[in-house]
């Protein structure tokens, strides 16, 4: 059974208290001993109530490390899926997700050099170095791609390729500039890390995935529009070229931005605007709304999970997703045979 | 607003690098008729439709919609008023029934605006009207290659077209639902223009038909008149009898 937009009144507020529970959640674990009461103590001290308690380097524990991480976590698990949904839509293919026009790739290669080579270290750091790659790979996908008739086979083809050249620069690099420490600190950062965050991070990715959760609202029909096709899409009046363009450039800002501050986090984007569509069907306007959501109390599980199964290390939460998201992503391949789509 | 001159071209070519698909054809499709595009594989019916829809740019001549140039209007102007459905319609996403006519809409809908009352008795109306009204809450994809065929239909009249362009609509169905399908069809309000291979069915439901070849007019008007034993064998290089009664024109293939 589907749920439809009659009852949407009531999962949207369901979703978003879960969300703020998880994140709740996700501040009270770790390896200082501080439980629900201290975080709940923390938040109210920040927020202008009564005086934690705590000593100040515990307040930090939960209000500097621990609910960026919860929070980001949260804001790149809804750009992701979300970038899905809208590539999924735009580009007729079920396996499209974030880095399918090569953004991760080219922004790995950007953080490599910044980080092994020292190639303008000083002036943009591994985020900065990491966006330039990004946006140069994606320019590289959408100039291929426009070279070679523009069509959206041509889009992902040029995709798949600007990923394979991107990944062989970032291994060419590695291979000829790393030392083994500084290759595994590389490595944990490609396989997607939230270790980092910060009030920063979380204030960029923040203002930019709430400009693409606006951007994708407002075009929630011309994605409706696209489910037969371009053609299809034109004759319902959208106009193609001008509206591709718009949200390519969207969703590519939007991954850039989150690979630049967490690393290629992968699986969420492919998976969860799939789990999405099965909930409340494939309507954009719920649509968009509930694959952000439930991308954001997923990202937030699975960070709070590599924080805990291998404690006091940390698993890469790319490795969590993919674990997660690999099987989830078999049983969908598997329901689809079984409907015959081939 | 008085009832305008509908779809006419002007000798509009198109074709794609230096292979000419469509040659010059002129046409004025009189509002209110049923217009069916006749012609051989590869003729160019189906690229002369999206030219008709605007879909494609002209390489020269041009389509006139009420006497406007269509590559002047923005889409969502021609979308209001001319709807066109495909051979076979085909999507990945998993859509209800409901969702698939509830398209038509969008080009009346504001980018924010949800779903008016409105919205939602004109796909009813437009699901009742093509028969699918108790298919509303199945999957697009479990349905029939018929009935999916209606439910573009359906989506296709939820737009409020004055103009239906359609493309084969029978390809792929039976005899019964072939006869079905045209029933509803020319039932309703819309000038209708369809490429269709039967020349029986044309002949049945078609007030006038163009044939094409090798992307020209060769021939153009009532069907009784137009589809003869010698342009057959001319256009589709077979034998056939052409015999009249009153029901109409029947053509029957011959062996070779």
């Amino acid at each position: 059974m589907r749920i439809r937009s009659r009852s949407a009144a009531v999962l949207a507020p369901a979703a978003v208290a879960a969300l703020v529970l998880s994140i709740a959640v996700g501040t009270t674990i770790g390896p200082s001993d501080l439980g629900t009461r201290d975080a709940l103590a923390v938040m109210l001290a920040r927020l202008g109530g009564p005086d934690s308690g705590l000593s100040a380097l515990r307040e930090g524990i939960i209000w500097d490390l621990r609910l960026p991480r919860a929070v980001l976590a949260a804001i790149c698990g809804a750009g992701l899926a979300l970038c899905g949904v809208v590539l999924q839509s735009l580009l007729r293919n079920p396996l499209a997700d974030p880095f399918v026009l090569g953004v991760s790739s080219g922004a790995s290669t950007g953080a490599v050099l910044v980080v092994l080579t020292g190639v303008g270290a000083g002036a943009v750091g591994l985020a900065g170095g990491a966006f330039i790659g990004a946006v140069v790979a994606f320019g590289l996908v959408l100039l291929l791609a426009h070279l070679t008739g523009g069509s959206t086979d041509r889009m992902i083809l040029a995709g798949v390729a600007a990923t394979q050249l991107f990944a062989a620069l970032t291994s060419f690099i590695v291979y000829t500039a790393a030392d083994a420490e500084q290759t595994r600190g590389v490595l944990f950062w490609l396989l997607g890390s939230l270790s980092t965050a910060s009030w920063t991070d979380v204030a960029v990715c923040g203002s930019v995935v709430a400009v693409g959760v606006a951007v994708c609202l407002a075009a929630a029909g011309t994605l409706d529009a696209f489910t037969f096709g371009q053609d299809a899409a034109a004759s319902l009046g959208v106009p193609v070229a001008r509206v591709r363009l718009v949200l390519l450039l969207v969703t590519a800002l939007m991954t850039a931005v989150i690979v630049s501050t967490s690393g290629a986090i992968g699986f969420v984007g492919l998976v969860l605007p799939h789990a999405a569509r099965a909930v409340v069907g494939s309507r954009h306007r719920v649509l968009v709304p509930t694959a952000a959501l439930l991308g954001a109390v997923f990202l937030v599980w699975v960070e709070i999970g590599s924080r805990v199964v291998i404690a006091p290390q940390e698993l890469p939460i790319g490795v969590g997703t993919a674990l997660v998201g690999v099987p989830a992503f078999v049983l969908l391949l598997l329901r689809r045979r079984q409907q015959g789509v081939s | 607003m008085s009832r305008g001159t509908g779809i006419v071209t002007d000798r509009v070519s198109w074709g794609v690098r230096d292979q000419v698909i469509v040659d010059g054809v002129s046409l004025a499709v009189a509002p209110g008729a049923t217009v069916g595009l006749l012609g051989p594989n590869g003729s160019g019916k189906s690229s002369l439709l999206r030219l008709l829809a605007g879909l494609r740019p002209t390489t020269t001549g041009c389509v006139l919609l009420d006497g406007a140039d269509i590559s002047t209007l923005t889409r969502r102007v021609v979308a209001r008023r001319l709807a066109v459905v495909d051979q076979e319609s085909v999507t990945d996403a998993d859509p209800t029934v409901r969702d698939v006519i509830a398209l038509g809409r969008l080009p009346h809908r504001a980018p924010w605006s949800p779903e008016s009352a409105r919205d939602r008795t004109v796909v009813q109306e437009a699901s009742v009207a093509m028969r699918t009204d108790h298919l509303l809450e199945r999957r697009y994809a479990s349905l029939s290659g018929g009935e999916r065929q209606r439910v573009q239909i359906a989506r296709a009249l939820a737009q409020e077209p004055s103009e239906l362009l359609l493309d084969e609509p029978t390809n792929h169905l039976d005899v019964r639902h072939q006869l079905e399908l045209l029933e509803l069809v020319v039932a309703a309000p819309t000038t209708t223009v369809m490429a269709l291979h039967d020349l029986n069915l044309a002949t049945s439901y078609c007030d006038e038909v163009v044939v094409l070849s090798g992307g020209r007019v060769v021939e153009a008007g009532p069907p009784q008149e137009v589809i003869t034993e010698e342009v057959v064998h001319r256009v589709y290089g077979v034998r056939a009898r052409v015999e009249q009664d009153e029901q109409g024109v029947h053509v029957r293939f011959l062996r070779s």
